[in-house]
């Protein structure tokens, strides 16, 4: 059988028309839809803003124990391992001295109260966070908010984060964490060997309308707000306190705003 | 013929060995999974239903928590509104989890049949009674 050019453009042509329209009728008909199409929402109670910041006002914070309440409210709520060593450590908030905190604004003849104070220290939320640019996988990213947050399902576990973030904010599951966990909260997942965690600002909390754990256990020590709302109450102790950041030289603009022997001058 | 029977008898043991399988497994009926609904929350339901109807959830239910985790992690979005309209806490342990708080005798049980091992349990949580 012969076939001359145009006979075989038909059958071409005839059959990508089959073909093509053959397999969106099975794609739609296969397909078990939804019809009228379900929607994601914010939820009614969601508190939001336009960049989230807190203020810590490092004179508020005085004993042991507020340390510990503060730190206690936010590891047990999302599930944080406690190794119980320094090696393999992971936590959202965690206190260092004011030489490791303001590398920075340090001098060697400073108050002795604030040079051995413990300073709570978390991710800083930064508007150029440089964790995010490295992440291969977008699993850290920022969002629109300015909350910078992990995706867990798409951490590979490559600590290019870790080494990036200037502030330490970031720690890896060298171990399982699930037997370290004294008591777990079955309302939020733990995470797995292999993945880094940090703090999310309580993005989940946020998402029901209530703060940040950390803020509500500190009896007023820590307030957060939209630091893009110029009648927030963030902005108006940025407005009429003194405060400073933790490494503002490297530029990654961070969040975390620190009073520094501020309202209540006792340390 | 050379070694005529020598080679009757492999044959057959060949055709025996091939068959066993099939012949093994006659008469008895493909083990369907077992799946349990009665859970204490789903025993209150008036209408038995899931966030959306059986036969997608059936098919699309990875798809539906893949859209769900986008969503509220990356989105922002933890609400979610079923195709009839009712609103569900986005939440694969507390709100699928909730009802089907019989882990092991719904999800594993159908898993284990399909041999799919989803490893979001490494990191959420089940209900107490499904740890071993
Ligand atoms: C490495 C740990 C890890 C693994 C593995 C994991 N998740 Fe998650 N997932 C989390 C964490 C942590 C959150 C909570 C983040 C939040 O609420 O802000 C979460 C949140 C979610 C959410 C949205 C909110 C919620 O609380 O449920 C969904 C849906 C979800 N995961 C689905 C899955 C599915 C499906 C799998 C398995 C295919 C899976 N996850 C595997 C850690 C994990
Ligand atoms: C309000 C309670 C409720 C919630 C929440 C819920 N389910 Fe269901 N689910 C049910 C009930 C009841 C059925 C049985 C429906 C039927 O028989 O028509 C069902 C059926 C299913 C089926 C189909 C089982 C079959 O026999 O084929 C799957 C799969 C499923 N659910 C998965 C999920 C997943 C995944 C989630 C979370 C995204 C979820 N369910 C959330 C109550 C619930
Ligand atoms: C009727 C049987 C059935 C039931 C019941 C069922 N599943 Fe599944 N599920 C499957 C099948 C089949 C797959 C694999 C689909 C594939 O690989 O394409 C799957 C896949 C998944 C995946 C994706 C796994 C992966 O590695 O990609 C998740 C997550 C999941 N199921 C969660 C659940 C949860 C949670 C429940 C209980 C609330 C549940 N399923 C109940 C049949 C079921």
């Amino acid at each position: 059988m012969s076939m001359d050019r145009r006979q075989f453009m038909k059958i071409a042509g005839l059959s990508a028309v089959l073909g093509i329209g053959g397999s969106l009728i099975i794609d739609k008909a296969g397909h078990a839809g939804l019809g009228a199409g379900p929607r994601y929402e914010q939820g009614p109670n969601a508190i939001e803003a336009k960049r989230w910041g807190m203020v810590i006002d490092a004179g508020k914070i005085k004993t042991g124990e507020d340390y510990k309440r503060i730190i206690k409210a936010c590891h047990s709520i999302h599930n944080v391992p406690d190794f119980g060593e320094a090696k393999d450590e992971v936590k959202w908030i965690w206190t260092d001295d004011y030489e490791h905190t303001f590398p920075s604004a340090e001098n060697p003849f400073m108050d002795q109260t604030y040079k051995e104070k413990p300073f709570l220290l978390m991710c800083n939320h930064c508007e150029f966070p440089a964790c995010v640019r490295v992440c291969p996988t977008k699993a850290t990213f920022k969002r629109p908010d300015g909350i910078v947050v992990m995706d867990y399902h798409r951490c590979i576990g490559c600590r290019f984060c870790m080494a990036a973030c200037p502030f330490g904010a970031r720690s890896f599951n060298w171990r399982d964490p699930r037997p370290f966990i004294k008591q777990v909260n079955p309302e939020y997942p733990t995470r797995m060997k292999g993945v880094v965690e940090k703090c999310t600002f309580c993005v989940e909390r946020l998402a029901k309308g209530q703060g940040p754990a950390c803020a509500e256990a500190s009896n007023g020590a820590m307030v957060y707000g939209d630091l893009m709302d110029p009648n927030s109450e963030i902005r108006k102790i940025l407005a009429t306190t003194y405060t400073i950041r933790r490494k503002p030289e490297l530029g990654t603009e961070p969040s975390i705003f620190y009073v520094i022997g501020g309202s209540e001058n006792n340390a | 013929m050379y070694n005529g029977g020598k080679i009757i008898l492999g044959l057959a043991v060949f055709a025996g060995l091939v068959t066993f399988p099939f012949l093994y497994n006659i008469g008895q009926a493909d083990r369907q999974p077992d799946l349990k609904l009665d859970t204490p929350v789903i025993r209150q339901m008036a209408v038995k239903h899931c966030v959306e109807p059986k036969a997608f959830m059936r098919a699309e239910h990875m798809q539906l928590l893949n859209d769900w985790r986008n969503e509220a992690l990356r989105q922002g979005n933890r609400e979610y509104v079923s195709s009839t309209g009712e609103k569900y806490n986005i939440s694969l342990q507390n709100t699928c989890l909730h009802c089907h708080s019989n882990k092991k005798k719904f999800c594993d049980e159908c898993h284990n049949y399909m041999a799919v091992h989803p490893y979001c349990f490494d990191c959420h949580l089940q209900p107490k009674e499904n740890v071993q």
